[in-house]
């Protein structure tokens, strides 16, 4: 279908962040974007002034009492080796920014961890190695949501930690396997704006990217209704690609012949595969529909038994769609 | 315990260098014996180069245990840590789990530990005496009493793999917690409650599916089932609950069956007693080491350090069971 | 004054290498395997922590080689992510953690108390073995499929990985008994050994950096001891601790992890500031201007250090009460810290600065220690964190600390102690030179790594958007330069040894007492310990430099 390169993104992440109008941030997408960025530059200021001051007062007193050569037996003038109210002085007036900063800090977090009553919820899982978006219609692998609305993503892991970190928006949370946490934000500007996993989890970390499609006024509800006709209307083996692409299988199939992950879907129906353990089993509708709702059912000779369950998560038609798609790879 | 320190000899300060002897490398062994100006050196055999007077080194000793001993506890603190945390969050797998445990046993152990530390505590005052005897029959005591304990741990152990009473994914109790005779004892009705519950489950089983379907037990509202059963009284529920055999807390929500993640409390177990049980044999084998020592007859005024270390790391071992005996054993 | 012994030690210093001194005084393997002299053992941890460092740079250099365009460039994902790993424990737990501790602290403790040794000296040479142990356990999870996990561990990835993740946790588990063992023996020393006359506030402030260490050595390693103990027999006998589908909990691990390694990097930089304590009054010819403020300040720095470890935590699902919190309490290590930098520079002032290696490399801590600072200050405030979390301006900021502070002053106080221990002088100007590269290498390679942060380059990520790629360019040419300062610094040094002018006692000028014995001292240090009348950093006016020996000797009583 496309080159190795392109599989390992899904199929429509934007390969860039929005254009940035500071130097510091991407360009700010939300609105608790903007008390972080005046947090920030205000501490960037701050320590601007400070270290400049140090480091002046380094350079001077290194040209000034710059000594001349040892056997000249210079010996420096008296001055004081210690002076409590200079102590006290350069410990007050940090401490006191520094309770500033926390105050400061502690109440954006606290804004930033209080999703507002009324949020459009979305449910987000995060699995090695894709992001995974519940709507009613079904799963998608971009995360939409309206302009100018408040949205609370409810996010688990199927696997490991990952996190879920959108820069435009200056929003981070973890995904912990066994738990479920929460963020929420309020998109201000429509758009596209990458979304990042932020915790380790192994080898395609790095490459567990999507977006966030913020929608104008209308365009939201107009996208869910489009989409939900789309998928009751599309073909059988149409259905079966699209869902294939969003819910990550590229990750560890392929469909020219060559392993990876999980087997390769070239040629596969109709195969009798051999499973570890010894046993073998023919690949048809069946088998398909087990390797998908239970996949440690029955593992394939050679293959790691790391494939999650999609079970619960497509529709009976998206699950046709995906064995017609199979079939159809000779 | 009062301990008579060191006396400290009179530094003497000769003028002359020291000659060319060998000072280190190669000498492994307590005290460097090499010709030094301080005639401390070589009045105290036991004396190390580097330190002034015995008592100095006494001190330095000490102070090196006790900092020793602080990091066993903060080693031992991570465990009571996730101990403290699991048995919040799963405050039922704990009341599960210990109906499988011989508070006997570990009964035994405690006494038999805190026989030791007084052996031990005794050896330190034979050894500043210089009451030889004494000192090796202590030593031999306290050696005894740790073996002691270790082959009461073998039994607990063996016994605990007979019943698959094992960590992680080797959970499998071959007996039903409600069959224990401790359990039975405690709660009679609780018991015969569960097993009417399994019992009518494994009907149920056997029956075709269209038959009638198992008594769901979910806390004190009636039992729904086309048996004329009585409503179940709080006896016969609550200790079930408690130990996570019904309800929300089970495995399976709707018959008998213990609580989720049961095995935890046994990986604790095993991980806690055993690096314990670590210990002791560490501490064994220093005893040993010791009582050779003693044999030859060094332990006296200036020197019983080691003996003095020792006890204090046999205290600490045995201080960390006494923790443990009731975090484990005594669960109420 | 000073006792006669001492003074006449230091009036006619043996110098040169035909002496008879700790270095040849005995011979042949064994005697140096089975050493008890803390000098001996010092050297050994010096070679291997040096050796360490390049393996643990090497990685660095293939990693930003790696990264300097998106996608694959030398080597393939997994690699990278192995790379990594291995780059961050080797530096962490065999270099930065032992470093000025293990190689400074081992030579110059015992000699700035005056005394013979330190409290324990087959501890100290156990110490020594247990660091190899754990170089080796390490070594073997590179050679069989070296970890993946990040030097962090993080669980579940860490218990379910296929990587060998047990050699590398064990070898830090080992390493850690290393460390403890260290402290132990310091703590000791420090209270037991102290010559008479020396009270408290006499002792140099590179001890009083090497006592508070040693006190977050002995009681923050063992949790991490039992941490990683607890991950490795998770691994092995899946007990269900932290992999949440064993019935574990992944946040309780970090918990853990954190209460270690959150003091950890105060292990790491505490003794750095004890060094730049000590060779700023000398390269000033004047006493520390607050010493009992700097010195108290290592243990404030030290207890409060504590109480943070949540701070790394503040988007993993903890509670914002805890959040707040430890988000506090971090404000709070900012203002010791500062006291420190403040009292530091305030010693300049009306100084008589002399520019050689070693103060040179003092003047770039102060400087990187400072940036390194502050951004520690962004990441402390709760908000701002979670953007800035799990990016490279993390990253910038711990190496900014770590090299800037730690190794920068692991090499001011190498610099400044080679003398004493080889008796050698290195060349001076390629000293300077060699300072110059590293600093210019330091920032060109970590402060565009700031930028890339807060622009949303998430860590640890072998592929990226393609607008990091300039950044990321420019981040490895620091790296390279970085690299080659280093290795130009090993090479003078090395070379010194064989060809350097031969060292007199006090090369610098010092008053600390391990500057009153010969260099290389004799193997027993002191004939007694002398009897200190004033403190480390006092009469200065009492040294002149006398141009034959190319060091300082006590100035001639006058009548």
């Amino acid at each position: 279908m496309t080159s190795p390169l392109l599989l390992l993104q899904p199929a429509q992440t934007p390969l860039t962040l929005p254009e940035r109008t500071t130097f510091w941030m991407p360009l700010d997408a939300s609105v608790t974007a903007a008390d972080i960025d005046w947090l920030y530059m205000f501490m960037i200021w701050m320590s601007v002034i400070c270290s400049i001051g140090i480091f002046a007062a380094m350079v001077y007193f290194v040209v000034k009492f710059k000594a001349g050569p040892r056997s000249a037996n210079q010996t420096s003038e008296a001055s004081s080796e210690h002076n409590t109210t200079l102590e006290i002085g350069w410990s007050v007036i940090p401490l006191l920014i520094c309770i500033a900063l926390f105050v400061w800090g502690f109440q954006g977090f606290v804004n930033l961890r209080t999703p507002p009553k009324g949020a459009l919820e979305v449910h987000v899982t995060g699995q090695k190695w894709k992001w995974l978006f519940e709507y009613p219609h079904g799963t998608e692998d971009v995360l939409h949501v309206p302009v100018d609305r408040d949205v609370r993503l409810i996010l688990q892991s199927a696997d490991v930690l990952h996190s879920f970190f959108i820069p435009n928006f200056r929003v981070k949370m973890d995904a912990v396997p066994g738990r479920f946490t929460d963020l929420w934000f309020h998109a201000t500007k429509t758009g596209d704006f990458p979304v990042f996993c932020a915790e380790y989890c192994g080898t395609s970390h790095s490459d567990m990217l999507t977006h966030v499609t913020v929608h104008e006024p209308g365009g939201y509800e107009k996208w869910l209704a489009d989409t939900k006709k789309k998928l009751d209307d599309i073909p059988l083996l149409d259905l079966g690609k699209l869902t294939v692409e969003k819910q990550g299988c590229f990750t560890c199939h392929t469909i020219d012949g060559t392993p990876k992950i999980g087997p390769t879907w070239k040629g596969v129906f109709g195969k009798a595969e051999r499973l570890s353990g010894g046993a073998s089993a023919t690949v048809n509708e069946d088998y398909i529909r087990e390797s998908i709702t239970d996949p440690a059912a029955k593992i394939v000779d050679g293959y790691p038994p790391s494939m999650p369950t999609y079970k619960g998560k497509l529709t009976d038609r998206q699950l046709s769609g995906v064995i017609e798609y199979i079939k159809s790879l000779k | 315990m009062s301990e008579p320190t060191p006396q400290a000899e009179p530094v003497s300060e000769g003028s002359a260098p020291p000659p060319a002897a060998k000072a280190d490398g190669g000498h492994a062994g307590n005290g460097h014996a090499h010709a030094d100006e301080h005639h401390g050196h070589s009045e105290h055999p036991f004396l190390a180069h580097h330190f002034d007077t015995p008592q100095q080194q006494f001190e330095a000793g000490k102070l090196g245990i006790w900092l020793f001993l602080l990091t066993e506890v903060l080693f031992f603190a991570g465990l009571f840590c996730a101990y403290t945390v699991y048995r919040a969050m799963r405050p039922e797998v704990f009341v599960y789990a210990h109906y499988f445990l011989d508070t006997r046993l570990g009964a035994v152990n405690t006494c038999v530990l805190l026989l030791s530390s007084l052996t031990a505590a005794w050896a330190v005052r034979n050894a500043q005496l210089r009451q030889h005897k004494m000192l090796m029959t202590n030593i031999i005591i306290t050696i005894a009493c740790a073996c002691t304990f270790m082959v009461v741990k073998y039994f607990e152990y063996s016994h605990k793999a007979h019943d698959g009473l094992l960590w992680g994914p080797n959970f499998a109790p071959k007996e039903q917690v409600w069959e224990l005779p401790g359990f039975k004892k405690k709660h009679p009705e609780a018991a015969e409650y569960a097993e009417k519950l399994a019992h009518a489950a494994k009907e149920a089983e056997k029956a075709p599916p269209a038959a009638a379907p198992a008594p769901a037990a979910h806390g004190t509202k009636p039992a729904e089932n086309h048996e004329p059963a009585a409503k179940p009284t709080l006896e016969q529920v609550e200790p079930l609950l408690a130990a996570g055999l019904i309800g929300e807390k089970a495995e399976n929500p709707t018959g008998v069956s213990r609580p989720r993640n049961a095995h935890v409390f046994f990986s604790i177990y095993f991980f806690m007693t055993g690096l314990h049980g670590l210990h002791v044999l560490i501490g064994i084998g220093i005893w040993i080491w010791l009582l050779f020592k003693a044999r030859r007859g060094v332990f006296g005024p200036n020197y019983f350090g080691p003996i003095d270390y020792a006890a204090l790391y046999w205290h600490l071992v045995d201080l960390i069971w006494i923790y443990l005996f009731p975090l484990l054993y005594l669960i109420h | 004054m000073t006792s006669p012994s001492t003074t006449a030690d230091v009036v006619a210093p043996k110098t040169g290498s035909g002496s008879d001194n700790y270095l040849v005084h005995d011979k042949g393997f064994l005697s140096w395997a089975l050493t008890l002299d803390h000098k001996r053992i010092g050297i050994m941890y010096l070679g291997s922590v040096l050796a360490a460092f390049a393996l643990g740079g090497l990685f660095a250099l293939i990693l930003r080689t790696e990264l300097l365009s998106p996608g694959r460039t030398i080597i393939d994902h997994d690699t990278y992510n192995q790379m990594f790993t291995l780059h961050g424990a080797i530096m962490v737990f065999l270099v930065i953690i032992p470093g000025i501790p293990a190689a400074l602290g081992n030579i110059a403790l015992p000699l700035q108390l005056g005394a013979k040794d330190v409290a324990f000296p087959r501890l100290n040479l156990a110490s020594y073995y247990l660091w190899l142990l754990g170089a080796c356990c390490m070594l073997t999870s590179l050679i069989m499929n070296a970890a993946d996990t990040g030097w962090t561990f993080y669980a579940p990835y860490s218990t379910t990985t296929e990587t060998a993740v047990a050699p590398a946790a064990m070898g830090a588990f080992i390493l850690g008994f290393s460390s403890i063992f260290t402290g132990l023996n310091f703590i000791v020393t420090i209270h037991k050994l102290r010559p008479p006359g020396m009270g408290w506030f006499r002792l140099p402030l590179f001890i009083w950096a090497l006592y508070s260490t040693a006190l977050i050595q002995v009681l923050a390693t063992p949790v991490i001891g039992i941490t990683l103990l607890m991950l490795t027999v998770e691994r092995l006998l899946h007990i269900g601790i932290f992999d949440p589908a064993l019935g574990g909990d992944p946040v309780l691990f970090q918990h853990f992890f954190w209460f270690y390694s959150h003091p950890a990097v105060y292990i790491m930089v505490v003794p750095g500031f004890g060094v730049i304590g000590d060779l700023i009054p000398v390269f000033s010819r004047k006493r520390i201007f607050g010493y009992k403020f700097i010195a108290v300040s290592s243990l404030a720095i030290a207890f409060l250090g504590f109480l943070v470890w949540g701070h790394h935590m503040f988007v993993s699902g903890q509670s914002t009460l805890a959040g707040s919190i430890f988000s506090a309490i971090t404000f709070l290590i900012a203002i010791p810290t500062a006291i420190k930098v403040f009292n530091w520079i305030s010693t300049m002032y009306k100084g008589q600065i002399h520019l050689d290696t070693p103060m040179l490399y003092a003047l770039a801590f102060l400087w990187v220690f400072t940036i390194g600072g502050l951004t520690g200050v962004f990441l402390a405030v709760m908000s701002v964190d979670i953007h800035l979390h799990d990016t490279y301006f993390v990253v910038a900021h711990f190496h900014y600390v770590m090299m800037g502070g730690a190794i920068t002053a692991l090499l001011g106080g190498i610099h400044y102690w080679w003398p004493k221990a080889f008796g050698r002088m290195y060349d001076e100007k390629q000293g300077r030179f060699g300072a110059l590269l590293v600093f210019v290498g330091l920032n060109v390679t970590f402060f565009p790594q700031f930028i890339m942060g807060s622009r949303g380059m998430p860590r640890r990520y072998y592929n990226y958007l393609p607008e990091f790629q300039d950044l990321h360019r420019l981040s490895t040419i620091g790296a390279y330069m970085l690299g080659l300062g280093f290795l130009m610094t090993a090479f003078y040094l090395i070379r010194s040894l064989k060809s350097g002018r031969p060292a007199p006692a006090n090369p610098w000028g010092s008053r600390t007492l391990e500057w009153t014995i010969p260099s290389p001292p004799p193997y027993y240090n002191f004939h007694h310990a002398p009897t200190v009348t004033r403190g480390p950093y006092d009469d200065y006016e009492g040294l002149v430099y006398d141009e034959k020996i190319g060091g300082y000797v006590e100035k001639a009583p006058t009548a």
